[in-house]
Parts: C-alpha cells; sequence; structure tokens
C-alpha cells in the first residue's frame, strides 16, 4: 500500500523519507528585547519559558513536509529565497536536528560540498588531501585520484597554481578547486546546494556532465537550485517548498510550469501587477513567530 | 512580493499518513538520519578518521604563521619571548630565582608544560563554536574536533620541547636517562588536556560566553599551578589549612608540571614531588580522558543546532 504512494513504485525501494517534518531555528538576542543586557540577565534567570519574552526568536524554517524518495530518482528543490530548501537538506544530511517528525535514509547522505574544512593559507595540493579526508575517503584513494581532481578542475591549465597557498586564487579559482575536491567521491545519497553555478561557461558544461556521473553512482540525487534550466537538465522529480510547506511534488514539467506562472518568469498573467494591499507586502517570508 | 496575491491555491502534496511512512522506512531497513551511535559506534567512527584528525592539526598548524615573514619560526620563538617575560618579572623583578636552584630551566619548563594544557583548553571551548561551518557541512564524529585542536597543541609543544632541550644544555643541566620519563608524563597529560577540552567544546558549544571567561580562569588555575615559583616551598612551611596543601599538591597542571621537571632537571629531586604523584598524573588521565569523551559523545547529536 505504502509503494504505490508514489507513481515510481516501479523503482520500488525508497532511500529518503520525511515523516511530517518540523524544523525550528533559534536565535538569541532579537525580537524586544534586542540583545541589551537586561534582556540577556533575564533570559539566564528565567530560562526557558520566557524566550519569548527575553527576545529568543523562533524561525519555522520548515514546516510538517513528507515525502519519499526511492532509488535512482534525482530530485529537485525549488522555492523562492528563504522557503527553507537548504535547511531541508541538512536536516536529510542528518546535519540539523528535526524540531518533529522523521527523517529515515538508507545510508549516510551526503552534502556536496567542502568548503568550510579547506584552509586559504595552504596550498591547493594539501587542500585536496584535507578536504578528501574531511569528506571520509582515505589517503590512498586521494592519492588514486589526486590527478583527475587537480585536471577536471583545471587549476593547472594557466601554470603551476597547485603549489600556491589557496588565497592566491582567484574566487573562480578556488570555487572550481572546491567543487572538484566534493565531487570526487562517489555517495550513496547525495543532497548539492546550487553547486552548478560555479566557475565560467566551459567548466559549469563540465560540471553539469559530472553530476550526471555521480548520480549513476549514487542511488539519489538532490538539487537545491535557482536556474530552473539545469534543474530541468538534470531532474525528474521536483518538490516546491514555499514558506516552509511542501506546495507541490510531481514530475519537473508539471511543477515547473506552476512555479514559473507564479514567480512571474513566463507567461505573465494579465494582471500581474495591481499594487500590493501593504498587510500583504510586509508578511515576512519564512513564518517568524516570537 | 505581489505575485502572492496571483497563486493558484495551493496543491499541497497527498501526504501520507505518519504510521504508514514509519512503517515503509522499517521495512526497508532505513535508519533515523542524524540520530546518535553507540559509544562502540562512535570510537569505531573516530577511528576511521583518524587521519584527517591529524591532518587537520598538521594544517592548523602550519596555516598559523604561513602569512608571517618568519613562518614557522614563530613555532619555538612564541613560548621562548613569553619565558623570556616569566623571566624578567619572576627573575629578575620579584627575585624568585635566589630560592630555587636553575632557575630558568625551573621556569621555561614550567611555562611550556603549562602553556600546553591552557591553549588546549582554550582551543577545546571554540572547537565546536568557532567551527560551526564545518559541522554544519560535513559529516563526521566531533569529537574530531577537540581531540584534533589537543593534537595541534601536542605537535606545538613538540616544538618548544626542542627548543627546551637547547636552552636545557645551555644552562649545564646534564643529559639524563631521567629525560625518558618525559614521553609518559607527555601522555598522560595530553589525555588529560584531551579530556578538558571534549568537556569544553560541549560547554562552548551550547554557551559560546564561556570562551570570554576561560582566559581569567585560566590565568588564576596557572598562578596557583606552580609555573614560576616552587609549590614544595609554599606546603613545606606548615602554615597553611591541609585542605589548601592538598588541593595544590594534586592539582593537575602542578602534577605534570612537577613531574616534568623531574624528569628533566638534575636539581629538581623526587623530594620535591608531591606525595603518590604518578597515582595522580594517572588517575587525572583517566578521569577526565574517558569522562570528557563521554560526555561530549553524550550531546553529539546537538552540536551544531542553532
Amino acid at each position: 500500500m505504502a509503494e504505490n504512494l508514489n507513481d515510481k513504485s516501479p523503482a520500488g525501494i525508497p532511500t529518503v523519507i520525511a515523516d511530517s517534518v518540523d524544523i525550528v531555528y533559534r536565535v538569541n538576542g532579537t525580537g524586544a528585547g534586542r540583545g541589551t543586557a537586561t534582556a540577556a540577565l533575564n533570559r539566564m534567570l528565567r530560562g526557558k519559558k520566557v524566550e519569548k519574552a527575553a527576545g529568543v526568536r523562533k524561525v519555522h524554517a520548515v514546516k510538517k513536509v513528507s515525502f519519499v524518495a526511492y532509488k535512482g530518482e534525482a530530485i529537485g528543490l525549488i522555492g523562492t529565497n528563504g522557503s527553507g530548501k537548504s535547511t531541508l537538506l541538512k536536516a536529510v544530511a542528518g546535519l540539523l536536528p528535526v524540531e518533529n517528525g522523521h527523517i529515515y535514509t538508507d545510508g549516510q547522505p551526503s552534502l556536496l560540498g567542502v568548503n568550510a574544512a579547506l584552509m586559504g593559507d595552504l596550498t591547493g595540493e594539501r587542500n585536496v588531501y584535507l578536504g578528501g579526508l574531511a569528506m571520509g575517503m582515505s589517503r590512498e584513494e586521494i592519492k588514486e585520484r589526486y590527478e583527475d581532481i587537480v585536471d577536471f578542475s583545471g587549476i593547472n591549465e594557466k601554470g603551476d597554481f597547485i603549489t600556491l597557498p589557496m588565497r592566491t586564487y582567484s574566487s573562480g579559482m578556488g570555487a572550481r578547486l572546491r567543487f572538484s575536491i566534493a565531487a570526487a567521491k562517489d555517495h550513496d545519497v547525495l543532497l548539492i546546494d546550487e553547486a552548478l553555478a560555479t566557475g565560467d561557461r566551459s567548466f559549469q558544461r563540465r560540471s553539469e556532465e559530472r553530476i550526471r556521473e555521480l548520480r549513476k553512482h549514487a542511488g539519489t540525487v538532490f538539487l537545491v537550485s535557482h536556474n530552473n534550466k539545469s534543474i530541468r537538465d538534470t531532474c525528474d522529480r521536483v518538490l516546491w517548498l514555499e514558506r516552509g510547506e511542501l506546495r507541490m511534488d510531481g514530475p519537473t514539467e508539471d511543477v515547473l510550469k506552476e512555479y514559473e506562472a507564479f514567480t512571474g518568469d513566463k507567461k505573465p498573467k494579465p494582471a500581474a501587477k495591481p499594487p500590493a494591499p501593504a498587510r500583504t507586502a510586509e508578511q515576512p517570508k519564512a513564518a517568524v513567530s516570537s | 512580493m505581489s505575485q502572492v496575491l496571483h497563486t493558484p491555491p495551493p496543491t499541497p502534496a497527498p501526504a501520507p499518513a505518519d504510521d504508514d511512512l514509519a512503517a515503509l522506512a522499517a521495512r526497508h531497513g532505513l535508519s533515523v538520519s542524524g540520530a546518535r551511535p553507540t559509544l562502540g559506534e562512535y570510537i569505531g567512527q573516530l577511528w576511521a578518521r583518524r587521519h584527517f584528525i591529524t591532518a587537520f592539526a598538521t594544517a592548523k598548524l602550519t596555516a598559523q604563521y604561513s602569512q608571517a615573514k618568519l613562518g614557522q619560526v614563530w613555532q619555538v620563538m612564541t613560548p621562548l619571548l613569553n619565558a623570556a617575560v616569566y623571566y624578567f618579572i619572576f627573575g629578575v623583578l620579584l627575585g624568585t630565582k635566589q630560592h630555587v636552584p636553575d632557575y630558568i630551566p625551573f621556569l621555561v619548563t614550567g611555562v611550556f608544560i603549562w602553556t600546553f594544557t591552557q591553549s588546549s583548553i582554550m582551543a577545546g571551548t571554540r572547537a565546536i563554536s568557532g567551527n560551526l561551518g564545518l559541522v554544519r557541512a560535513l559529516h563526521f564524529p566531533r569529537a574530531a574536533l577537540p581531540i584534533s585542536f589537543a593534537i595541534q597543541q601536542l605537535q606545538q609543544l613538540l616544538f618548544s620541547m626542542a627548543a627546551l632541550v637547547v636552552i636545557l644544555l645551555c644552562f649545564g643541566v646534564p643529559l639524563a636517562p631521567s629525560w625518558l620519563l618525559a614521553i609518559p608524563v607527555l601522555v598522560l597529560q595530553f589525555t588529560f588536556n584531551a579530556g578538558v577540552s571534549m568537556v569544553m567544546a560541549r560547554l562552548g558549544a551550547k554557551t559560546p560566553d564561556i570562551a570570554q571567561l576561560m582566559p581569567f580562569v585560566l590565568r588564576t588555575w596557572m598562578y596557583v599551578s606552580g609555573v614560576m615559583w616552587s609549590i614544595d616551598k609554599l606546603t613545606k612551611k606548615d602554615h597553611l589549612p591541609h585542605l589548601v596543601t592538598i588541593a595544590l599538591e594534586t592539582n593537575p597542571a602542578a602534577v605534570y608540571i612537577d613531574l616534568m621537571r623531574y624528569a628533566l632537571i638534575d636539581s629538581f629531586h623526587a623530594s620535591q614531588l608531591p606525595p603518590h604523584v604518578w597515582a595522580a598524573a594517572a588517575g587525572w588521565a583517566l578521569i577526565t580522558g574517558v569522562g570528557g569523551f563521554i560526555y561530549f559523545w553524550k550531546a553529539e547529536e546537538t552540536y551544531g543546532r542553532g
């Protein structure tokens, strides 16, 4: 019974299951007290019950999202800025705790990204090793793939840059090396957050190719992007999040059509721009309850 | 935001009933994402990441002085300058050196060994709160961070020890077999440091304000640990309450400092060591090492939140 909830049932094997997931951020020092000493003192003395009074704000970033992802699927996550896409991705990766509900996964989903592990003061070469180790590769694996990583990044096309500290790289070069390191590992469930936007045109083409390759090895790929074209090129199913809620879940074309109508990308509706009443215009994107 | 007005009514995805999803997950053997592993699994994961832990420590150490003109020379220069400042104040101005034979070796050993503990704890306090980017981006057992920082400080200390050997020989302290005792002392002190770092890392992750408080705690701790004066001179005068004497003598920092002096300096005799000093050194290492690790693991799944 559960298998036929989704028309992908022939594939059959679920890899990620989100079961009415809620994610809430707590931010200190905002709201009425706005980080004054008295507000902080109040917070310490009176504990959690006065979170509201003492200026702890809760940001409800993802609300009651449920979906089942199957092996072999490439799923796009779309939505306007601040709709909770990246937050949801991090929760699937197990990097953010959920407030309510559960996320079940097959193996360890990995976020494509090693930026935080790399150090600008070290040479590109040492960063390749450091990044690889941080992702859980062994030294031998990295040694084996080292040439591929450097060639793919194209860092050495304009001279021997890989032996220079990364802080001396241009931003494009740095982004290319980071992507190359991150993409060097095969994953069961791969989560990609806007990675396709890096580098020049020829590097973007190579990246898209590499992602398709990764998808072949990976069980399931999730892709967050604002680029509808790269979603169309890589994904066969799309989840649309808006204000933390799952607004649509279905085949890429169907969802993107609705989404484009929503954002006004294509085929703007006749009465597209009447002055919006102030009340609606001021509504915050992420639901904030203080 | 005007387009909000013209959207078609939301078409929520058909959300299956909760127990269906949980049952589906159970049937296919899926596990809850981000759940805390058992202690055994955790140690296994940590062991699997051992190369990352050491590589991260070495990378941090190398990156530290890579912008300085003198580069890695600062690894040795910084502890030496520190020792020079303390020598000027406590040796020359306050005249402690008349009471202690081989005062410079005595002082420099104290400063280096103390700095090892101090900087491990400071780095541990910021291990999670200062590396949230890393914690939020990649999956690895979080204990890798405080341990890695403790290893970085150990590497730093090994540079200092090389300088220390030169200083000792210059001041006519003879090379002796007892120098080998430095190795077990360092192992025990490292375990102690790593344990405290893990406790502080958990506290610092929950309350980053602790990092502001720690310098004061650590400075007080330094002054009572006999870094620039000899504790046995004070405890043998008999005018202190018994409890204070015991506290001074079992203070882990003082224990490790005195043991290292005993190992390296020939004029520092066994009679100057507090009673049961090896038991105290091993006990502190065991209790904080194991306790700190378990305490840190208990909050594993909460690191990186909010």
